[in-house]
């Protein structure tokens, strides 16, 4: 346990040091300011007329659905780039299990993550000086928990494919690629569909967080489903090492 | 502290090494000598836990590497070939980032130590990315020294290293095997027969010879080749007065003014050979044994009957 501490610790101030996580954070947070911004300029328009009252869901939404595209360059380098360079060799002949590499790579750019999500916050608590009464905060509790849950979920995916691959680009496409199915495509064909759409429905990433969590309502089937995709992300990654062992 | 039998791995339908046995005991310092692709670094990495045997079983610092891996990857330290180094991190960083993986006490007097065994401590807040290649392979053994290993494998540790850092080097080797175990991989003769106590010698995956350094290469001079120099022009003639001289085979003529030839070791011809040229009128310049290079101690071992092992 130690030791995924050490590694996560290294691969977050990693992140520091390069300046891919500076224009991270600058992708995420220029567009959800923009996108606050006119959200507030259209409900204070709207309000003479008895407009509905702003509410932070479409921001933990616009940070989600950017992360779908940014998370990929997070964990694109996570295990590939130490393939690459040959520091996987270091890593795995030190007394680390092979589980331990793997969750230390995934909590470090977790943390990075949490740290740009903590970073939003400042966008409800501004709309809260605005509302009369006060924002709804179980909702926006609710929001965040999805926010972690959804992050959990699409890095640990991320680690495990940059396990596999050697190429850090290789890596990243292919992240990008599950992240769109599971985001947008998985449950497309769920209306065509006369048995079945139901669970084509449950596959999909944004039905769980924009229908269900993001709008207050955390059920067990969203619980399950975001730490399934963790666990199966690791679990990816973990079964990835093992078998560059074995090559 | 090693114990190899029987050792294995295939890469695919590619035999990496094959039926691998050796074993070194603690305060010895046994090389791995063989050309590239010999199979070196395949075993290095079987026995640092970096990946299992196809078959076959080792024994390092006591413990199984495949069953307690774990185990054997604390008590061994690693200098990987490749000298793999994080160069966006700081020296100092690094090597507290791998003492922390170890769970060493005392992290940074550690390093310290460590850099300080080196030589390197006046780089330790410098950015690996900026050493220089001999910098790095230091930065590398720092690395493997850091947890006092009982055993500690280098594979081509001079290797890039100028030639006053390779005298370093190796005296710290030689400091550190005589209390611990060292197993270190080299592709040069001479470094063998300078640090090792004893040399295994592999080639093709497999072990063609393994004994002290002494006897080895008594073994394998069995024959002494000899270059002749002369002013001037060397004809025939010259080759004709040094193959009368009895026990003298193989005698060649070379470039301008140089015969070769070679004479079965123990019974130096060289006296002989020097008073004869000289008898015939011709000016010596040069009498000079040609050292056996590595490629043809191979072409010795792979043609004649192995001592042990196959």
């Amino acid at each position: 346990m130690k030791n995924i501490w050490t590694i996560a610790k290294r691969e977050y101030q990693n992140y520091f040091n390069s300046p891919l996580a500076y224009v991270i954070a600058l992708a995420i947070f220029l567009p959800i300011g923009i996108y606050f911004s006119i959200i507030m300029w259209v409900s204070s328009q709207q309000s003479f007329y008895g407009g509905p009252v702003p509410e932070p869901s479409p921001i933990t939404w616009l940070f989600v659905f950017l992360l779908i595209f940014l998370a990929p360059a997070l964990t694109m380098r996570l295990l590939s780039d130490e393939a690459r360079m040959g520091t996987l060799e270091l890593l795995l002949t030190a007394p680390v299990r092979d589980f331990e590499l793997v969750a230390g790579k995934w909590l470090g750019a977790f943390l990075f993550v949490m740290v740009l999500a903590a970073g939003t916050l400042i966008f409800p608590f501004i709309m809260n000086q605005y509302v009369s009464p006060n924002l709804d905060k179980i909702k926006l509790i609710s929001s965040y928990i999805g926010v972690i849950l959804v992050t959990a979920a699409l890095l640990a995916l991320g680690t495990g494919i940059s396990a596999i691959f050697t190429n850090q680009f290789a890596a990243f496409f292919v992240t990008l690629g599950l992240y769109f199915f599971l985001w947008f495509m998985v449950n497309l064909p769920a209306d065509w569909l006369q048995n079945g759409g139901d669970f084509l429905n449950y596959l999909s990433i944004s039905d769980h967080f924009s229908q269900s969590v993001n709008e207050g309502t955390i059920n067990l089937g969203d619980l399950v489903y975001f730490l399934s995709l963790t666990a199966l992300g690791l679990f990816t990654g973990t079964t990835a090492i093992e078998i560059r062992r074995w090559r | 502290m090693i114990k190899v039998s029987g050792l294995t791995k295939d890469y695919g339908s590619r035999r990496a090494i094959h039926n691998v046995s050796f074993d070194a005991q603690q305060g010895e310092i046994v090389g791995f000598l063989g050309p590239n692709g010999a199979g070196k670094t395949t075993t290095m990495r079987i026995l640092t836990g970096f990946m299992p045997p196809t078959d076959g079983e080792a024994i390092v610092a006591g413990y199984d590497v495949v069953e307690e891996s774990l185990e054997v990857r604390k008590r061994v330290g690693y200098l990987p070939e490749t000298v793999p180094l994080y160069n966006e991190m700081i020296v100092f960083d690094y090597l507290k980032f791998m003492g922390e993986l170890r769970d060493l006490p005392n992290v940074e007097e550690r390093v310290d130590e460590a850099l300080d065994m080196v030589a390197m401590t006046d780089r330790a807040q410098g950015y690996i990315g900026a050493l220089s290649k001999g910098m790095r392979q230091r930065i590398g053994l720092a690395q493997a020294l850091l947890h006092h290993p009982e055993v500690l494998i280098l594979d081509e540790p001079t290797i890039g290293l100028d030639p006053g850092q390779v005298v370093e080097v190796r005296e710290l080797i030689r400091q550190i095997g005589k209390e611990r175990t060292v197993l270190l991989s080299t592709h040069l003769l001479h470094e063998a027969q300078n640090i090792c106590d004893r040399v295994l010698i592999i080639n093709k995956g497999k072990i063609v010879a393994e004994d002290t350094t002494e006897n080895l290469q008594a073994r394998l001079v069995g024959a002494e080749r000899v270059i002749v120099r002369v002013r001037g022009e060397a004809d025939r003639e010259l080759g004709l007065v040094i193959k009368e001289i009895k026990g003298v085979r193989g005698v060649e003529l070379k470039d301008e003014g140089v015969v070769e030839f070679e004479f079965a070791s123990g019974k130096d011809l060289r006296p002989e050979v020097a008073k004869q040229v000289i008898k015939s009128g011709y000016d010596l310049l040069e009498l000079r044994p040609l050292g056996l290079s590595l490629e043809e101690i191979f072409l010795e071992l792979t043609n004649s009957e192995p001592r042990r092992g196959n």
